[in-house]
């Protein structure tokens, strides 16, 4: 837990959640919070949890949360749509991007980040000007512009469905970007470039969760506070070495963890 | 599932053409049967060879079979309990357009069709049917100038005699199909076009077909021929008022195509579709063919077919000149109840003759989407190819698509490649959509969009616009 005072309000609070699928417990109590130009981990083995909660904090329709809160730059977002969420700030980097046939990239990203503008009160773009924007975003993650043309995801490989979230992140400039697993199945020039684009992305407002299995990410992003999570709770909280940590003894003493308090 | 259930909302639609326009008509008795092919014949002061043409086809429709080998299922058309000739009452002759019956211009005022001088659309010629008969043809003196003669077929038999007597029944012979052979009994109106020798047609031509009748059927037939050297695009649309009881529309359309000719021919089909009960709703069975007689000439179907309780519709091209082009491309949409089997044949018979089938089913609701299509390859269709992709898209869990491709080829030295594939909008793909800010509701609309946009991108500029509301009227209710 932190306890340390912060001047500034928190970005997301996470209150003591729970929430299931089909009536299957999932979460058992989660709680976090993160403060803006943070970096957080969430570290686990697969099926702890941790890309539930994500989905969960996206809005994912498919899990019911039955206890606790999310709370959103002061306001609980439990029942806003995703779309409202994501309008409203909440960026997730997705595991598995998915594909949308016959929808153009391009397109795609424009009434993706119109949504977000008009949020915002912020202009909306035409055609011109947005690809003025993306052209100029696309430095970012090294993609080259003929992936606008394409459909959503469609025939990306593994690398490249991550840079386009990335892209995402880059044009929606979240108020807090969640990154599921974004380091699984890169190579390490895809890795570095993914993680220098996050890097350039963030800033002092934002808030950044990093959900991810290795240290290998972490070594390219420092992360602040590192959680380790166990059947549906995060059961460790610690500084940038409890990665260090993980990475040398492994998870298999958070099988049996009784939490400690 | 939560998206389930919002899917199932948002494809409720209202149906905004589903009023009825209070109009006096004039209705012939119910039934079937040599008298009343008499009297609708005389009613239009035909030629006794039309009247022969009639008769010859109703003695023929008499002894066929309603085709079953559909995969649709609805209950026994009564063919006694049809009205087959219902007009709205006006003068006698009408000289011009002032003298058509208000409530009829204002019909199509509503439909988005208007007719009078001051309102009409510039840039494309409208032919306007009500139930049995044309009402209005824009356009015709500047057309005329060119040569172009688009009229309604009644006007045409009665001035165009020649042309009608040697093209009437050379592409859909009156005896075709049970369907067919019914129109060519009972046709009361519908649309003509002639596009002579090298000239390639100046604007855009257009039927709206309109049944406001509840209880008379609509057979129009339409009969387009383009000479050597010429082109033309045409459109074609419908609508008709909710009813809960079922209506007949058996239409003929017939294309020629004469060397190095081209005819377009676009529909977008959105006859009433019964209600979510499945009551009401048009019964729309129509046979469409063109045939390509000239060398290097072309004819292309692109239909967008979203209503009517059930479609059975097949526009067809017989490829005869050498180096002809067929093409089909295709959107049906069902929801609710609606059932649709719908395709082309593409028949090849001249030699290097190409044809291209594009067809994408979309099933929501509990409705069922069948494509169903034939490519054939003659003996002398030698260096002839064919491409079909048909694409059935899922909307929900209780929707049915089924695709049932016939390839027969008697020529070696042909090609012929078709491609299917099946999917399913998911709820993962909706969450991807949504987490990035975008609505429900514009979401199922985008991959829509994108997974017909093969279609959209064959038709005309003024209805792919059209088609892509219609769509997303059809899938989104409230929006847009």
């Amino acid at each position: 837990m932190q306890t340390k005072m912060k001047e500034s309000e928190p970005i997301l609070e996470v209150n003591n959640l729970f929430a299931s699928t089909d009536d299957l417990p999932i979460l058992k109590g989660v709680s976090i919070n993160v403060y803006p130009g943070e970096i957080h981990a969430i570290m686990g083995r697969n099926g702890c949890g941790k890309s539930t909660l994500s989905k969960i904090i996206a809005g994912h329709p498919s899990y019911n949360i039955t206890k606790g809160e999310i709370n959103f730059l002061g306001k609980n977002v439990n029942s806003l749509e995703p779309e409202e969420r994501a309008q409203s700030g909440i960026f997730l980097g997705f595991q598995y991007p998915i594909e949308i046939p016959g929808v153009s990239n391009l397109e795609f990203l424009r009434v993706s980040t119109n949504a977000r503008r008009k949020f915002l009160k912020q202009e909306e773009l035409d055609t011109f000007d947005f690809e003025d924007l993306v052209k100029e975003k696309l430095e970012l993650v090294k993609m080259d512009s003929a992936f606008l043309s394409r459909s959503v995801n469609q025939g990306f490989s593994g690398g490249e469905k991550k840079r386009n979230e990335i892209l995402q992140m880059a044009l929606l400039d979240p108020a807090i970007a969640i990154l599921d697993e974004t380091d699984s199945g890169l190579d390490i020039d895809a890795l570095r470039i993914v993680a220098s684009g996050i890097k350039k992305i963030s800033n002092n407002k934002m808030g950044i969760i990093l959900i991810t299995h290795y240290q290998r990410l972490l070594n390219e992003i420092k992360p602040d506070y590192v959680h380790v999570m166990s059947d549906g709770q995060i059961i460790k909280t610690g500084g940038s070495d409890l990665a260090l940590e993980l990475e040398k003894n492994g998870y298999e003493w958070t099988d049996n963890f009784v939490k400690e308090n | 599932m939560v998206n389930e259930n919002l899917v199932k909302d948002v494809v409720k639609e209202p149906y905004k053409y589903g009023f009825v326009t209070d109009i006096e008509t004039e209705k012939i008795s119910k039934g079937l049967n040599e008298d009343i092919i008499r009297l609708i014949s005389s009613k239009k002061e035909e030629p006794e060879y039309l009247l022969n043409f009639r008769l010859n086809a109703f003695k023929k429709w008499q002894q066929m079979k309603e085709p079953n080998w559909a995969e649709l299922g609805y209950d026994e058309i009564n063919y006694q309990d049809i009205i087959y000739y219902s007009a709205p009452k006006q003068k006698e002759k009408i000289s011009s357009l002032d003298e058509v019956d208000p409530k009829l211009l204002e019909t199509f005022d509503k439909l988005g069709i208007p007719l009078t001088e001051q309102k009409k659309l510039t840039n494309v010629a409208v032919d306007a049917v009500f139930d049995s008969v044309s009402i209005a043809t824009t356009f015709r003196e500047e057309l005329a100038e060119h040569g172009v003669i688009f009229c309604s077929i009644s006007e045409a038999v009665k001035n165009h005699s020649d042309l009608i007597e040697k093209y009437l029944g050379s592409v859909v012979p009156a005896t075709d199909n049970y369907f067919a052979a019914l129109n060519s009994a009972v046709f009361s109106d519908g649309s003509f076009v002639y596009i002579p020798k090298g000239v390639t047609c100046p604007m855009d031509l257009s039927s709206y077909f309109r049944i406001n009748s509840g209880d008379s059927g609509q057979f129009e037939r339409t009969l387009i021929i383009a000479e050597e050297s010429s082109s033309v695009s045409y459109l074609e649309g419908c609508t008709a008022p909710m009813f809960d009881t079922n209506t007949l529309h058996a239409a003929v359309v017939e294309l020629i195509a004469l060397d190095d000719a081209s005819i377009k021919y676009s529909t977008v089909q959105n006859w009433y579709a019964g209600n979510e009960e499945g009551i009401g709703g048009i019964f729309n069975f129509v046979t469409k063919r063109g045939k390509c007689l000239g060398n290097r000439s072309k004819i292309s179907w692109s239909q967008v077919e979203t209503g009517s309780a059930i479609t059975w519709k097949y526009p067809s091209c017989l490829l005869l000149g050498e180096e002809s082009i067929g093409e089909f491309y295709s959107v049906a949409l069902t929801n609710n109840l609606q059932q649709a089997d719908t395709g082309t044949k593409m028949i090849h018979i001249g030699p290097k003759t190409k044809s291209t089938i594009v067809s994408k089913g979309i099933s929501a609701g509990k409705s069922k989407n069948s494509y169903r299509g034939l490519v054939k390859m003659g003996t002398k269709a030698i260096g002839a190819k064919n491409y079909s992709q048909c694409d059935s898209m899922l909307i929900g869990d209780q929707a049915s698509a089924n695709t049932f491709p016939y390839i027969t080829s008697q020529q070696q030295n042909s090609e012929i490649e078709h491609e299917a594939s099946t999917c399913r909008i998911s709820e993962d793909q909706l969450f991807y959509l949504q987490s990035r800010g975008i609505e429900f509701e514009e979401a199922v609309s985008m991959m829509v969009s994108g997974f017909c946009r093969d279609v959209f991108n064959q038709l005309p500029m003024e209805f792919a616009a059209e088609a892509d509301k219609l769509l997303a009227l059809k899938l989104e209710g409230s929006v847009g």
